[in-house]
This record gives structure tokens, sequence and C-alpha cells, in this order.
């Protein structure tokens, strides 16, 4: 179930679409300064999807709100990120938001409470697109009901006066991946996208995730601390804990051959889990390795 | 949603008939026999014990508790709450209706001054928080949490109006009266909403719809004032509006430092006079302003907010 | 805890202030240089000197000796408030969280009604109902915020009784009462004494006032706001003397109000460290 990936010489003649360098993240509290993330470096080429692994508080979305330049004025942020020639750490605020929903698109965890609950689904889709296009207002409400036919929403046309607490998670997580896909990014970050929703809508979400992969090549970011799901879209893996980037390679390498204890912890847990799972579904015969 | 007001306003009717039964029973309490002050309105000049079984007749007062109560909630919500033992040639309702518009005045210019300060400086205090301007503003709020309204009175009264004679001390009249009671009426609710706002406005900055506006690249204005702000909005201008009979009844203290001729002089007179239905009739008004109140910006508060507007329908 | 408490600047700074009032008002005999009733009509409205620190009233009485002797009634009248507060609330609380049934439906539905009228009034309707007098300004104080504490105490009583502790005493055959005491006071001892501390703020600030409107303390009466309700009759001729007592409460008031602040930290590791 794993997608083609791009060989290394293949790659060679590719630019990256963001190369994270260095990237140091402290927060400053009265006198005291505390290493939230460490050197933390990574790049990321077109049409190829990486995977960062970690618990919740080992500096995974940490480093990408760094990058992103969305951290608050006491966190203080250094190192290098460089994107279509810019360097983001030190382009000013206005320059990083314009960059921002349209060069670089985001999708969140927890749908439910992502958008704004007082105003329409189409309200919030707008303020996005007119941000960022001169679109008009009748060019805007056809883009949104476009968007969200593609991303198989029912009655397009009512979704979109209806306020976020109407719908479900899983209808919101594909709207948010809607918008994010809508102005064409060029690197699209997943910040657990699959964490906060059901199983079954978490298993659709993760086949969108691979089709726009596949069709539209866009390069990836998808930050998880679930390995099943990010063994099915990721081609290339870092595994970060308290802040530093302590496993990289592939899937296949990570699950067998992890130098660091912690991603081997990692592993084994979920081996054990699947072991479980397998067990009490088919029984003790068909118990197999991934 | 129609069944929620209905429930909601149904709810309130055992909390009013509570409160005019303390009220009722408020004025039985006390130690003068009703009979014999009102054949002392009436200026009897021997009051014998026929005198006063008579009135007592005249008067229901021999009838039981509970029948007496409800003739005078029956005469209250008529309009008619007795008349006043010291002046007996005037009714209650009349008093109070003399002294009303300039409580309602002092209190309508408070509540706009309270709206009109403390939304921007608390939104001020939130959009740069712990810089300069919300340090000086969160002193303030501190230092006034500490001041007892009637010393903030007589402190700006002594600079404004005798130092540098800007405007009258007492009195009422023109709009340069209301300025120093009304401020000192709204101060301390206008630090109290400071820091709601704030607080409010920073609790919402960290919510997730805000770190998705941020991500699809609003500009922070835009997240300020159409996302955040809004939303704050609405729990504070509940809470606000909740707040008016307090600031109706917070004059009393304010009236008597600025010789305001309203409901919280009366009140204060009424006491010094023992004007027991006076006292009455004006706990009755404001506990009924304050379900009231309650009532009506709960209900708004449910109907403007979408999640609850659409789940009854 | 204590390590914490000493820690804590602004804990050790108000606590101080405090203290040192109270000493003071307990002390003043001694430390007074005058007599706070004694008129020395000669020197009126004098200024500051070596013989009356902060000048004299209208009355010529020493207003030195008065604020000291001020601390009595104005400081007094509030812990008495509180600890009268505290303790209806406790019982009303404890008893409602302790039966249950009718006797908590009861004590409940009169907190609701208690806490739906607006506070400033009751305390006006209850002097007028009692008569001016300083006992019935702590009645009329108490009766409005019992009702604050009863509902906290219950909640506390709630929350603990089905811990695992508690449980276990019960399993183990100590009587129910010995175990919300033994284990219900010190778990919820902590926010009582961070409310109670600002509470004793707010009962300065609202016994002053009344004693400034003439319902509380009465005129020779050395206390604080009465003192400012004399200081109105001369604002226009002698402003100052206004000034000291304003002050005072305004310091005393932000001593507990800071002090409550304080207290939480200390009592709530969680909080310092987040």
């Amino acid at each position: 179930m794993r997608t083609e990936t791009l060989s290394v010489e293949e790659r060679a003649g590719q630019k990256p679409v963001v190369r994270v360098e260095d990237l140091r993240v402290s927060l400053k509290k009265r006198h005291k300064q505390t290493e939230l993330v460490k050197e933390v470096s990574f790049e990321v080429y077109p049409g190829e999807c990486l995977g960062i692994l970690g618990e919740s508080g080992s500096g995974k979305s940490m480093s990408v709100k760094a990058m992103l330049g969305i951290l608050d004025k006491n966190f203080a942020v250094s190192g290098n990120a460089w994107f279509e020639e810019k360097n983001l750490i030190k382009e000013s605020k206005e320059t990083l938001r314009s960059i921002r929903g349209s060069k670089i698109a985001v999708v969140l965890q927890n749908p439910m409470t992502c958008f704004d609950p007082l105003y329409r689904i189409g309200n919030q889709m707008a303020e996005t697109f007119a941000t960022h296009t001169d679109w008009k207002k009748e060019e805007i409400f056809r883009r949104s009901v476009e968007i969200l036919e593609r991303m198989k929403i029912r009655n397009p046309e009512e979704v979109l006066a209806k306020y976020p607490h109407q719908l479900s998670g899983g209808m919101l997580q594909r709207i948010m991946i809607g918008i994010a896909m809508a102005l064409k990014p060029a690197l699209l970050i997943a910040d657990e996208p699959t964490t906060a929703i059901d199983a079954i809508t978490q298993h659709e979400i993760l086949e969108e995730f691979i089709r726009i992969k596949q069709e539209h090549q866009t390069a990836m970011i998808f930050i998880t601390h679930d390995l099943g799901a990010i063994s099915r879209v990721a081609d290339r893996l870092i595994v970060m804990n308290s802040g530093e980037v302590v496993d990289r390679g592939d899937f296949q390498h990570i699950l067998h051959h992890a130098s660091d204890s912690y991603t081997r912890l990692l592993v084994e847990k979920r081996a054990e889990v699947m072991k479980k799972y397998r067990e009490s579904i088919h029984g003790h015969q068909e118990v197999c390795h991934d | 949603m129609k069944q929620y007001v209905t429930k909601r306003i149904l709810s309130a009717i055992p909390l009013l008939i509570i409160i005019s039964f303390v009220c009722f029973v408020f004025i039985n309490l006390i130690p003068s026999d009703p009979a014999e002050v009102a054949l002392r309105v009436r200026q009897v000049p021997i009051i014998t014990d026929e005198a006063i079984a008579e009135v007592r007749a005249q008067l229901g007062l021999d009838k039981p508790y509970l029948v007496r109560y409800f003739s005078w909630l029956l005469d209250c919500l008529h309009g008619d709450f007795g008349i006043s033992y010291v002046n007996p040639t005037r009714t209650v309702a009349g008093e109070l209706m003399r002294c009303l518009p300039a409580t309602l005045q002092l209190a309508g210019v408070s509540f706009v001054m309270v709206i009109v300060l403390s939304l921007p400086i608390g939104f001020l205090c939130a959009v740069y928080k712990d810089g300069w301007f919300d340090k000086i503003m969160r002193a303030l709020v501190f230092m006034t949490t500490a001041m007892p309204a009637y010393w903030v009175g007589l402190l700006l009264m002594w600079l404004v109006s005798i130092k540098l004679d800007l405007l009258p001390t007492s009195g009422n009249g023109t709009l340069k009266h209301l300025i120093l009671p009304s401020f000192t009426v709204s101060l301390s609710y206008i630090s109290t909403y400071i820091r709601l706002i704030r607080n409010n406005m920073l609790e919402n900055m960290k919510q997730d719809y805000v770190l998705y506006a941020n991500v699809r690249g609003l500009p922070s204005r835009s997240i300020l004032v159409k996302h955040i702000l809004k939303n704050s909005m609405h729990t504070c201008i509940v809470a606000i509006g909740m707040s008016i009979p307090q600031l109706i009844s917070g004059t009393i203290v304010v009236e008597n430092v600025f010789a305001w001729p309203g409901l919280g002089t009366l009140c204060i007179s009424s006491i010094f006079n023992r004007d027991y239905p006076v006292i009455q009739t004006y706990v009755l008004l404001i506990g009924v302003l304050f379900v009231v109140f309650n009532l009506v910006f709960d209900i708004l508060q449910t109907v403007s907010d979408p999640r609850m507007r659409k789940e009854g329908a | 805890m204590e390590r914490r408490f000493l820690q804590n600047k602004t804990a050790m700074v108000t606590v101080a202030i405090v203290l040192l009032t109270a000493l003071a008002g307990i002390f003043a005999p001694v430390l007074a240089p005058h007599d706070p009733y004694e008129a020395d009509i000669m020197n009126k409205f004098a200024g500051f000197s070596a013989q009356y620190p902060l000048g004299t009233d209208n009355l010529g009485r020493c207003i030195l000796s008065r604020m000291i002797y001020g601390i009595r009634p104005t400081l007094g009248l509030a812990v008495l408030t509180m600890l009268g507060t505290i303790g209806l609330g406790a019982l009303m609380g404890l008893l409602a969280g302790y039966f249950r049934g009718i006797p908590e439906e009861v004590i409940m539905r009169t907190v609701d009604v208690m806490l739906s009228f607006p506070s400033q009034i009751m305390v006006f309707a209850v002097v007028a109902l009692l008569g001016i007098n300083v006992q019935n300004v702590i009645l009329a104080n108490v009766f409005i915020k019992w009702a604050w504490y009863a509902r906290m105490i219950r909640t506390g009583v709630m929350q603990y009784r089905d811990r695992n502790f508690v449980q276990f005493s019960r399993c183990v055959g100590m009587p129910e009462r010995f175990i919300l005491v033994r284990h219900l006071v010190p778990s919820i001892a902590a926010d009582l004494a961070v409310l109670a501390s600002l509470d004793v703020g707010w009962a300065i600030i609202n016994i002053s006032t009344l004693s400034f409107l003439g319902l509380g303390v009465q005129a020779p009466t050395p206390e604080w706001g009465a003192m400012l309700n004399e200081a109105k009759n001369v604002l226009t001729s002698n402003p100052t003397q206004m000034i000291v007592p304003g002050v005072a409460i305004v310091i005393l008031v932000s001593a507990f109000n800071l002090m409550g602040d304080a207290l939480r930290d200390v009592l709530d590791p969680k909080e310092v460290d987040r």
C-alpha cells in the first residue's frame, strides 16, 4: 500500500520545495530559556511526503509553526527555512502571512474547533480566498461549490450556508483539506489531521491525502504520532523526541533498523497493538507481521 | 428554541414570587403595627384600641397572611404600592416615579461610559498584552478595585469641581452635572469589564479557530476584529447587560455623595425616616429588575448564538 | 509550603502590612499620641506637626490617633463579618452536603435565591429593617454573603465524599462526621483562605461605605468611613481631611486583595510553575 517513491537519482536534479536547516525554538519566560526544538533539519521535494513522527510535546508541531511564523513573541526562533528562494525565518510578518494559506497550506487536527462557531462555512471559505486572490464574490461562491464537490460533499450550496456545529468532524476535515488545496499550494502541511476523528473517517481522509499526492504532486509534510497513518502516506520519515530529530529514513528502515531506542519503542508498541488487534479479529492462527 | 425561551420565562416566575413574598414579609416584620401607623398617617389625635381594631378590619389586616399577601400582590400589579408613612399625602408609586428619572439618567450615562471605555481599553490590553499600556491599565484596574466608590466621588469632586472648577459639585439638571456622578458609578464596572474583556479575548486567542485563521493567512486585524472580538463580545455584552440592575442599585452611594435627587437618595432618607413602604417597593423594584434583566440577556445570548439557534429549529 | 511562602515577596509584604495594622489596632492606646475623642478646638484643621503628626480635624482631634483607633472598628468589623460569613456558610454547606435530600434542597434553593438578589440592596434592606446599628451592619453583610460560601463548601463536600481516601475511612468504620471534618477541612482550606482574604477587602469597603452614609458606625467613634463622612462636610474648605482615611482604606484593601492572589500562588503549586 505504498505509493511510488522518487529514487535518489531522480531527486538529485530537483530542488527541494522547502529546506529547513538547524531550526531552533526556545521559550523565553522571565529569565529562563527553555529549548523546545533543537537543531532540526529536513527537506521536502516536489511530490514527496515527509512524515514527522513523534509524541505530543516532542516539538513536531512547534517546528512547523516556527517555520510559518505563527509563534508569538515569547518564542525565539533561529536557523533557516528556505522556501522559493526566501528564508521564512528571516522574512517579514506580512510576507509570511501572504505565503500562508496560498503557497503553503495547512490542515489541522480538531476540525470541530478549527472553524469560528459564529460564521457560516461559506463565509470562512470566502474570507480565505478574498485574502489571497482578487476573485469577485460570484467567483468565490462558484469556486467554493466546486471545492466542496471535489471533496465529495453532497449539496455543497447548502453546506456553505451552514454553521460549523451543524457538520460532522469528517466533513469539516474534508472542507479544510479542500480550502488548503484550493489555491494550489506548493507545500501542504497536515498537522495530525487524523487524530481527532473516528476510524472510518480517518481512512477516508488518508485516502484523500494519497489522492492529492498522486494527482497534484504537491509536496507534503505529514505530522502525526500514529505509525499506521504515517505508513500509508509518507515516503520518508523523521522521528522526533523532546525537540530533537532522533531518526530518519524510509518507513522500512524505521520499522526494522531504527537506531534510536525511542523510535524502537514506538515501533514495538505499535507492533504489539497490531498483534493484539489481529488476534482479536482473526483468532490466533493468522498472526503475521507488518 | 421557542421551547427554551418559554421554559426560561416560566422558570423566572417562582423567583419573582419568592422575591415579592420576601418583600411582603419584610414590611410585616417591622416592629410598628401598620394599623397604628395608618391611624397616625390619618392624623387621628387619640389612638384607641377600638380604632386600631377598626382600621385592622378596614385594611384587611385581620385576614390570614396569605390572603393579605395576594391582595397586596394584586395591588402592586396595579401599580398601587401604598402610601408613604412619612408624607401621607404622597403615594409610594408617586415618590418613586418622581425620583426614577434622575436615577435612570445617571445609570444610563454610566452604562454608556462603561461600554465606551471598557471595550476599547480591554481590547487594547489584550492585543498589546504585557505592553506598557496593558501594564498601566492593569495597575489602574487594581487600584480602582481597592477604592471605595464614595471616596473616588469625593476625590473627583475636589479635583475637578473645586480645584479646577470645571464641573458643578452637586445637584442635577444639566449634562455637566451628570459627568462626575456617572463616571464614579461606572468606574468599578469599567475596571471589572476591562478585566473581563481582556481575559476573555486572551482566552479566545488560544482557540483553534484563531490558529486556523492564522495558518490560512488572514490579516491579523481581521482575525482580531472579525473573529476574536466578536466571539468575546458575545460573552461580555451579556455580562454587562446583566449588570444593569446592579448599576441602578449602585447609584445609592454615589447619589448621596453628589446630592443627586434619585432613588438612592430617596432610599437612604427613607431608611433614616423609617418609611418602610418606600424601602419595600424599592427593594421589590430592584429585585424584579434583576430577574428580568437576567432573563432577557440570558435569552438574548442563546438567541444570538448560532449553535443554539438552529438546534431547536 | 513555608518555603514557598517565604520566597513569595507579595505574600510576605501583604501579610506584614495586615499584621502590623492589626497590631497597631490592638495596641492603639499605647501607640496613639492623643485621646481620639479629645477635642482641641483652638487647633482645628492643623497641618502636619510634631504634636499632631497627621494634623487635626474639624474639632481639633488628632487624626493619627483617630486613624489608629479607627483600625479597631474598620478591620475588626470586617474580620468579624468574615468569620460570621464563613461560619454560617460552612454550617449550611456542610449540612447540605452531609444530609442531602430535603435539607439540601431547601438550603441550596435558598442559596440560589440569595445569589439572585442584588447584594447591595439587600444590605440596605436589612439595615432598614433592623435599624441603624453596627451590629445590624454585620448581620446584613453576613446575610448577603454566606450563600457564596455555602455553595462553595457544599461543592467541596460533594467532591470529596466520593474520593477514595474518604471511602476508605468509611470502610474502616470511622464516623462520617469525623471523616468530613478530618479530610474535608484541609482539602478546601486553601480555596477558603484565598476567597476569605479577598472578601475581607470587600467587607472593609462595604462597612466603611455604610458608615460613610451614616448607616453604620456612628459619628464620634473613629472609623475610617465615618471619618470620611465628616471630611465630606468640609470638602470645600479643608480638602486634605479626606486624604488620610481614604488612602488608608485603599492600602489595606489592596493588601488584602494582593494577599488573596499571593496565597493562591503559595497554596497551589501547580499555578506557580505553569
